[in-house]
C-alpha cells in the first residue's frame, strides 16, 4: 500500500490485514509503556485545513506511539492564511522529507493531488464530502470486535448522507465486508444516484427494526437555512434515533461530533448499545495500523506468534 | 443580409497546388481526387489528379491527404482583454489554425467584459495585426455581464460586433432577454446563450448523478440547462428573435431544441467535442485540468443524445468552447479549479478518432458540422468550390499523434484530451487565402 486515498482502493483482504494489525496495537495499548520504536527517525506531517478533534489527535498520537517525529500544521495560523497554495505548502513541507503526510482538506481530491506532488505516503484524513477512509476502517474494526464478521449484517446509515464523507467511505467499506446497506434520510439529503453504490434508500425510519447496526450521521444546523429540511424540529421528529426507535439488540454508531437532541437523543448516546466511545478508542489503534502499513510493513522480521496460533496478528516490537 | 466581416492579419496570398488531394466538401457536393490549385489566395481550379501544371506554384504532394473546407468555431475564449496570461489573440488564433479552423468567434466574458463599441473596435484592430485566422467578436448582452441593463446593442453592431452573448453566465432575467430580443429587430446580431438556471446549478461542479453521489461533489442537474433552453426558446418564438444555444450537454436540452425547431423558432445550437467524447465517468479521475468545465460532462445517454442531435441536424455545429486557463488555476482540488478546457487544436482529430473511425458518425457529416457554426452568425461558410477564397484544412486521416507531446500553440495546456493518442492530424491550414499553419515535420535528407 503506497497511499491511503480512498477506501475503494483496498480489497477485503487488505482491509482485514490493517484491522489485524490494529488488534496487535490494541495489545501494545494495554502495556505500561505504550510506545514502540517502529518509526523512529522518520517524520510524519499532519496537515489539517479543517477543524478536527478526533481525527487529528488520533493521527498525532498514533505517530507518537510509533516513535515518529511529528510536524503538525493547521491551516489557520499558517502560511495558508497568507494565500499559499496547497501545492506550494506541500512543496515546503516536503523539504523535511516526511515519510507520511496526513491531510484533511475541505475539497474532494486534495489528498490525491498531494500524492501526485509529494514523495511521501499520503493519508486522506477527509477530503471534502468525498472520502474518509481511516474512519471507515475504524468503524469496520469496531463492528468486527462486536459482531465478528459483518457478512449479511444489515446496517442503516441515517441522516445527512449528501454532505457526509463518512457515509461514502463507510458504504464502500461495509459493502466490501459483505454487509447489507440501507441509507435513510430526508430526500433532499440523499444524493441522487446513490443506489448505484449498492444500497437501499429509505425516506423513513419505519423499517429501522430490521437493522443490526444503526449508524447515525451528524446534521449540521445550517442545513435548515439552505432548505434541505424545513426545520430541525421536523427533522428530529422523523429521523432522530431515540430509545423508542433503537431496539435492544441494535448497535448504535456515530462518527462524532454529535448534535445531542438532533440526530441522537441523549439517552441512546449513553446507552449500552452505543459504540461511540469505542469508535474513538479504535481510531487510535487503527491509525497506528495505517501508518505502520504504509511506512513499516515489509521492513519487519517475522516474529513467531505468541499465544494460540493461526489468525493471530503479527506481534509488534518491544516497548521503546 | 451581407455576410459578417471578420478580421485577420494581412499577409501573403497563397499560391500552391495540393497535388492528388482527396477533396471533400459535402455542402458543395465534392468528394473526389484532384489537383487543387490555389492562386492569389483563391481556389482557382479543381483539376484532374496530376493534371495541373506547376506553373511556378508551390507544389505539395497531397496524395493520401484530405482537403476539407476549413472549420469554423463559434465559441472561443481568447481572453483579451485582461487575461493574457491564459491566451491572447495571437496564441489563440495560432491554436485555431493548428486545428484546421479558418474562422472563430471570440466570447465577450473577458476582464473587463466586451461591452462598449470602443472595446469592439480595439479588438478588431488587434485582430488585424495579430490573428492568423478570421476572428469575429461578440459583445455582451448586458453591461459588464451584470445582468441588469442592455448594452448599446446598435452601436456595438455598427462597431462590428458579430452578435451578443453573456457566455459564462446565463441571462437570469427573462424580462431582460425579452428586451434584447425585441431590440434585435433594430440591430440584428444573433444572441448566443449560455443556458443554465443558477438556482438549480447552485455551487455544482459536475453532472448530478451516480458519479457525483459517489464523489461527494455538488451536482449540476440536467434540468438546470434544459429548463432555461425551453424558457428562452419560448421567448425567442414569442418575439420572433434569433438565438443560438451554446454548448448543449444534456439529452433533455437536445429535446428542447428539437421541439423549438419543430415549432419554427429561429434557434440554432452547438455541441462541444468533450461532451461528444467523454462522460461524467471521466470525472472519477478528479482531474481538474481535463474534466472540469461548465456545462459538465454528463452521462452516456446524454452523449448519445448529442451524437443523435448532431446526426439529425438538431445540433447545427461543433463548437470547442476553447477555454484556456493558467496552471495555477487548475493545480487545485477539483471544486476550486477554474471551469473550462482547451479544444481548438484537437477538435477534429478527437471527433475523427472517437466518432468517425468507429463508424458512429460519417466523415462528411463531421466535416459539415465542423463549419456549421458560421451560418447562425451570418458568416460566409468556407467552400472548396472553384472561385472561393482559399479556406482549407488539409488533413492526414491516418497520422497518429499524442496530444501535447510537442506542446501546444495555445498559451494554456488544459486540454481535455491531453496525453491521448489520436488518429487524424491537420497538416496545413489556409485561412483567408493565406497559409496560416503548417505541421512541423522532420525528415532526414539523403546524404549527397
Amino acid at each position: 500500500m503506497r497511499h491511503l486515498l480512498s477506501i475503494g482502493d483496498l480489497s477485503k483482504a487488505e482491509i482485514e490485514a490493517i484491522l489485524d494489525r490494529a488488534e496487535s496495537f490494541a495489545e501494545v495499548g494495554r502495556r505500561n509503556i505504550k510506545k514502540v520504536p517502529t518509526l523512529r527517525g522518520r517524520t510524519v506531517v499532519t496537515l489539517f485545513y479543517e477543524s478536527s478533534t478526533r481525527t487529528s489527535s488520533s493521527f498525532e498520537l498514533a505517530a507518537k506511539r510509533l516513535s515518529a517525529d511529528l510536524v503538525s500544521v493547521k491551516a489557520a495560523g499558517s502560511s495558508v492564511d497568507k494565500g499559499e497554495s496547497l501545492k506550494d505548502t506541500v512543496a515546503t513541507l516536503s523539504a523535511y522529507e516526511p515519510a507520511a503526510i496526513v491531510i484533511r482538506h475541505p475539497h474532494a481530491g486534495a489528498a490525491q493531488l498531494v500524492a501526485g506532488w509529494a514523495d511521501a505516503a499520503v493519508v486522506n484524513a477527509g477530503d471534502g464530502k468525498h472520502e474518509h477512509p481511516s474512519q471507515a476502517l475504524l468503524d469496520v474494526y469496531t463492528l468486527r470486535r462486536r459482531l465478528g464478521a459483518l457478512k449479511d449484517k444489515r446496517i442503516w446509515i441515517v441522516g445527512d448522507v449528501l454532505h457526509s464523507r463518512v457515509a461514502r467511505s463507510n458504504l464502500i467499506a461495509f459493502k466490501a465486508m459483505g454487509a447489507k446497506l440501507t441509507v435513510c434520510g430526508p430526500p433532499a439529503l440523499i444524493p441522487r444516484g446513490l443506489e448505484e453504490l449498492g444500497c437501499e434508500v429509505e425516506y423513513s425510519l419505519d423499517q429501522l427494526g430490521e437493522a443490526d447496526v444503526v449508524y447515525a450521521l451528524r446534521l449540521q444546523r445550517e442545513r435548515m437555512q439552505e432548505s434541505f429540511i424545513p426545520s430541525i424540529r421536523e427533522y428530529a421528529t422523523h429521523f432522530q434515533i431515540d430509545s423508542r426507535r433503537l431496539g435492544r439488540r441494535q448497535l448504535l454508531m456515530h462518527p462524532g461530533p454529535v448534535n445531542r437532541g438532533v440526530e441522537l437523543s441523549g439517552e441512546v448516546i449513553d446507552s449500552p448499545q452505543s459504540l461511540i466511545s469505542e469508535q474513538v478508542a479504535s481510531g487510535l489503534v487503527v491509525r497506528m495500523a495505517i501508518l505502520y502499513e504504509l511506512l513499516a510493513a515489509g521492513d519487519e522480521t517475522p516474529v513467531p506468534a505468541t499465544g494460540d496460533g493461526a489468525g493471530q496478528p503479527t506481534p509488534i516490537g518491544q516497548p521503546a | 443580409m451581407s455576410p459578417a466581416q471578420l478580421d485577420m492579419r494581412a499577409g501573403k496570398s497563397a499560391d500552391l497546388i495540393l497535388r492528388n488531394v482527396t477533396v471533400l466538401d459535402p455542402v458543395a457536393g465534392i468528394d473526389s481526387q484532384h489537383d487543387l490549385v490555389v492562386r492569389d489566395g483563391r481556389i482557382a481550379e479543381l483539376a484532374g489528379p496530376g493534371a495541373a501544371s506547376t506553373d511556378g506554384l508551390e507544389e505539395i504532394d497531397a496524395a493520401g491527404l484530405h482537403a476539407f473546407p476549413a472549420f469554423f468555431d463559434p465559441h472561443v475564449h481568447l481572453r483579451v482583454p485582461g487575461q493574457e496570461h491564459k491566451e491572447d489573440i495571437e496564441t489563440g488564433t495560432r491554436a485555431a489554425a493548428a486545428g484546421g479552423f479558418s474562422g472563430i468567434l471570440a466570447m465577450a466574458n473577458t476582464a473587463p467584459p466586451v461591452s462598449t463599441p470602443a472595446d469592439i473596435e480595439s479588438l478588431r484592430e488587434a485582430a488585424r495585426s495579430a490573428a492568423s485566422v478570421r476572428v469575429g467578436f461578440l459583445a455582451t448582452v448586458t453591461n459588464a455581464m451584470a445582468g441588469e441593463e442592455l448594452t448599446e446593442m446598435a452601436f456595438l453592431r455598427e462597431a462590428g460586433a458579430i452578435g451578443f452573448s453573456d457566455d459564462g453566465l446565463p441571462i437570469r432575467s427573462a424580462r431582460l432577454l425579452r428586451r434584447a430580443l425585441q431590440y434585435q429587430h433594430l440591430c440584428g446580431g444573433t444572441i448566443a446563450l449560455h443556458e443554465e438556471d443558477p438556482e438549480l446549478s447552485g455551487a455544482g461542479v459536475m453532472h448530478e448523478g451516480a458519479v457525483s453521489a459517489t464523489l461527494g461533489l455538488e451536482g449540476i442537474p440536467s434540468v438546470s440547462e434544459s429548463t432555461m433552453i425551453a424558457r428562452d426558446a419560448a421567448l425567442a418564438g414569442y418575439e420572433g428573435g434569433r438565438i443560438h444555444v451554446q454548448h448543449l450537454s444534456a439529452s433533455e436540452s437536445v429535446e428542447a431544441v428539437r421541439v423549438a425547431k419543430a415549432a419554427g423558432v429561429q434557434i440554432s445550437c452547438e455541441a462541444s467535442p468533450h461532451h461528444l467524447c467523454l462522460t461524467d465517468e471521466a470525472v472519477r479521475s478528479l482531474d481538474p485540468h481535463r474534466h472540469k468545465m461548465n456545462p459538465p460532462l454528463r452521462t452516456e445517454a446524454d452523449r448519445q443524445a448529442l451524437i443523435e442531435g448532431l446526426r439529425d441536424g438538431t445540433i447545427d455545429c461543433v463548437a470547442t468552447d476553447h477555454a484556456p486557463h493558467a496552471p495555477e488555476e487548475k493545480e487545485v482540488p477539483f471544486e476550486q479549479a477554474a471551469m473550462g478546457v482547451t479544444g481548438l487544436e484537437t477538435a477534429f482529430a478527437a471527433l475523427h478518432t472517437d466518432l468517425v473511425l468507429p463508424g458512429v458518425l460519417d466523415l462528411g457529416l463531421l466535416v459539415e458540422r465542423m463549419s456549421g457554426g458560421a451560418a447562425p452568425f451570418d458568416v460566409a461558410r468556407s467552400s472548396l468550390a472553384p472561385g472561393s477564397e482559399a479556406n482549407i484544412a488539409l488533413c492526414d486521416l491516418t497520422a497518429e499523434w499524442t496530444v501535447g507531446e510537442n506542446g501546444y500553440e495555445s498559451r494554456s495546456s488544459n486540454s481535455w484530451c491531453g496525453g491521448q493518442r489520436l488518429t487524424g492530424q491537420v497538416v496545413m491550414t489556409l485561412a483567408g487565402g493565406q497559409v496560416t499553419y503548417r505541421l512541423r515535420t522532420f525528415s532526414l535528407g539523403v546524404a549527397a
